[in-house]
């Protein structure tokens, strides 16, 4: 692979590989010196177009673990409105010697023209509701960890599912990975369709017997247009303590963050034992050292 | 004098010929020949009328940058078109006599395709105030519309229609529910779920074009003058069948497709390039074989090119900000030539009455064939095939979803009323 943009054309073994991977960078993050000469020498650029600060640092640690040059760019979307393009942005690393672009974009797409104008290795780091890779595959290891395996594993993921990168990404891998997926939201909220997911309006027939439950953040500006409103929302669609006895008993929950606590998840159960949520934000960083290094260094492995 | 020697004719009547053209005096002087100063050899070349663009988009004035009279008219000969509509939704709107005047007078200086420019039906497009339409008319305005903008207000349409249909100026709409298209940027469907871009369902045309026709109907039964609905770049099949059912109810409507509808569908976006995105969008392979029947059975009236330049700059922002439309007056007669009539049959006679007849008969002006005494605003086109070069465009707008097309069709000469406003014979 060149690139990581989405799952699109990957194996289940290429998949696996790139999270065995992942599990050497994990160990590397538990020893006292953390950090190994790997990237010695890449110079990697994260280039947010829409601000994230936590999966920014992230991707800058996993570099910077790996022992990568780090350089980071980032453009408030009104900029862009003023006409400063991206492929200007992109060039203009390009002529610096840039080896790895990781492109955070409020637009769908973006990564995929990113291949069109530079060199180095693009990898998706968030397009507009199209695809949160390194999200997924943090997600896939930190279920895979819970779990040992994601084969026949029923995994629910509730909230706005139609503007939700994170739940298109996962529905792609974690069904490459054997898992069969539900995805529930409010009818204003889903899909036509979703490859990898079976769509309901119910939130109870996916958490039914689920193995495991990620829940998305439910955005403010979906409730100011209208498509959905806060106290209905939070009446049929919270993940709350009773509802989650529908789900397999300690089945573990997820939540890519940041989280509003009482709204889309009853807050006690944010911090209770089945949530990952942490070992997820830690198994970000290994992720995402697994991801760069598969791309600039083991290209023929991967 | 012109003699154009061993040509094929072909017009909305048929296909002929061969024939010797000459041409004099701005007039089709005699199809069997005569004497001339110069004589071309039309041998495996065909004749048709100048073909009227019902639908461009010139930029001027205020938008120069992308687009001015003098480029974009010599794109329109280049294209085998005579006559253009130019939109109003210019920087500022053509909503007043002075702008219509100082436009007919700039392109006529210009000598290339000759300009009818649309005027707003609403002061500054905005929905609101209607212009002037009578002081509009008189200053040479050939349509109104807001194009571009929906028309929200059905009452402020019902007497922009009413007010239009005494002075014979078609009102053309962009027939568009704004509110259920949301911010939508493609084809709203599946594939748009798959690719996560927002949707604009086909829905938000046909809602529309329902609305507008009873619109029209109001219009229609409290006007003392016959109004006139004309649908701009038509894409779904519902709306199709909309206008289909109206004109057999006897409305007075007519509408158009354009190229990039008729030989492109949604799947172009999976490669995520804004060159593609459109307005109204690409739809599905479904919706295109619905207005190919369209134009076979005339519930299409005319092909318009929607010509829409944009910089590269522009067209080179993500999917949510690039702007709508693409450029194509240059290759819009080879383009349906090839894919069309080439490749799947269409007869030509018909296509060439959608670029001459069906245009001109919605601005109300009469066909125009190829016979003795016929005004000579012809365009000679040659089957060899050559592909699509965006950078040899003559339009500011070098881009193309068609780049790299192989096609046949081309215009090597175009004749303006007698006077030759494009040529490139070999």
């Amino acid at each position: 692979m060149r690139h990581l943009l989405d799952f699109q054309g990957w194996t289940r073994a290429q998949v696996e590989s790139l999270l065995d991977t992942a599990k050497v960078m994990r160990e590397v993050l538990e020893r006292p010196v953390k950090k190994v000469p790997a990237l010695q020498g890449f110079t990697v650029a994260t280039v947010f177009f829409e601000p994230s600060t936590r999966t920014r640092i992230s991707f800058e640690l996993a570099a910077r673990r790996m022992s990568a040059d780090v350089v980071s760019f980032t453009a408030a979307t009104s900029s862009l409105q003023k006409g400063e393009s991206y492929k200007d942005t992109l060039l203009t690393l390009e002529a610096m010697g840039i080896d790895a672009y990781v492109i955070r974009a409020d637009a769908a797409g973006v990564p995929h023209q990113a291949t069109r104008w530079v060199k180095g290795a693009v990898i998706n780091g968030g397009d507009g509701r199209r695809a949160h890779p390194t999200q997924a595959l943090l997600d896939a290891y930190t279920l895979l960890e819970a779990l040992g395996t994601l084969e026949g594993k029923k995994v629910a993921i509730v909230g706005d599912i139609l503007h939700s990168r994170v739940a298109r990404s996962n529905a792609e891998l974690l069904s490459l990975l054997g898992a069969e997926v539900w995805c529930a939201g409010p009818p204003s909220l889903l899909p036509e369709a979703l490859p990898g997911a079976r769509l309901t309006p119910s939130l109870e027939e996916a958490l039914r017997e689920a193995d495991a439950v990620m829940v998305l953040r439910l955005q403010k500006e979906r409730m100011e247009t209208g498509l959905v409103h806060l106290d209905d929302y939070i009446a049929r669609y919270q993940v709350t303590e009773r509802r989650l006895g529908l789900a397999k008993p300690q089945a573990p929950l997820l939540h890519p963050g940041p989280m509003n606590r009482d709204v889309e998840l009853e807050g006690a159960l944010a911090d209770s034992e089945r949530s990952l949520v942490n070992r997820q934000v830690q198994n970000g960083v290994a992720v995402r050292m697994a991801v760069l290094y598969h791309l600039l260094v083991g290209r023929e492995g991967a | 004098m012109i003699l154009i020697k061993n040509v094929r004719l072909v017009d909305a009547r048929g296909e002929r010929g061969p024939a010797d053209v000459l041409i004099g005096e701005g007039r089709i002087l005699s199809l069997e020949g005569g004497e001339a100063e110069r004589v071309i050899d039309g041998t495996g070349l065909f004749l048709a009328p100048g073909f009227l663009d019902l639908h461009a988009h010139l930029r001027e004035p205020g938008e120069e940058v992308k687009e001015e009279l003098a480029t974009g008219l010599l794109a329109a000969v280049r294209g085998g078109y005579t006559d253009v509509v130019s939109m109003p939704n210019t920087k500022p709107p053509v909503d007043a006599p002075e702008a219509v005047r100082a436009l007919k007078e700039k392109a006529e200086a210009l000598g290339l395709a000759r300009l009818h420019p649309a005027a707003a039906l609403t002061l500054g497009q905005e929905g609101k105030h209607l212009a002037p339409a009578g002081l509009l008319k008189a200053a040479g305005a050939a349509l109104l519309t807001d194009d571009g903008r929906t028309n929200e207000d059905a009452g402020v349409l019902a007497l922009g229609l009413l007010q239009a249909a005494p002075l014979g100026l078609p009102v053309a709409v962009h027939a568009e529910d704004a509110t259920l298209r949301r911010g939508g940027v493609m084809n709203d469907g599946a594939l748009a779920d798959l690719l996560g871009l927002p949707g604009n369902p086909p829905e938000a045309e046909a809602a529309r074009i329902a609305r507008d026709l009873e619109v029209l109907r109001y219009a229609l039964r409290r006007g003392q003058a016959r109004p006139h609905l004309h649908i701009q770049h038509l894409s779904t099949r519902r709306g199709l069948e909309l206008v289909r059912e109206a004109k057999r109810a006897g409305l007075p409507v007519t509408a158009e497709a354009t190229p990039h509808h008729l030989t492109l569908t949604e799947e172009a976006l999976k490669g995520f390039d804004p060159l593609f995105k459109v307005a109204p969008p690409l739809r599905t392979k479904e919706d295109q074989e619905a207005l190919l029947e369209g134009l076979l059975d005339g519930t299409l009236d005319a092909i318009a090119t929607d010509h829409a330049p944009h910089t590269p700059a522009e067209k080179e922002m993500d999917l949510l900000r690039a702007p709508f439309g693409i450029p194509s007056l240059e290759v819009a007669f080879p383009l349906l030539y090839t894919e069309l009539h080439l490749k799947r049959g269409f007869p030509l006679p018909r296509l060439v009455a959608l670029f001459t007849d069906g245009p001109r008969r919605v601005l109300g002006l009469k066909p125009l064939h190829l016979e003795a005494g016929a005004e000579a605003s012809l365009v000679l086109l040659s089957p060899k095939e050559k592909p699509v070069d965006p950078k040899a465009f003559a339009s500011k707008a070098r881009f193309s979803p068609w780049a790299g097309w192989v096609l046949g069709g081309w215009p090597v000469l175009t004749l303006v009323a007698g006077r030759v406003a494009h040529e490139a014979l070999e």
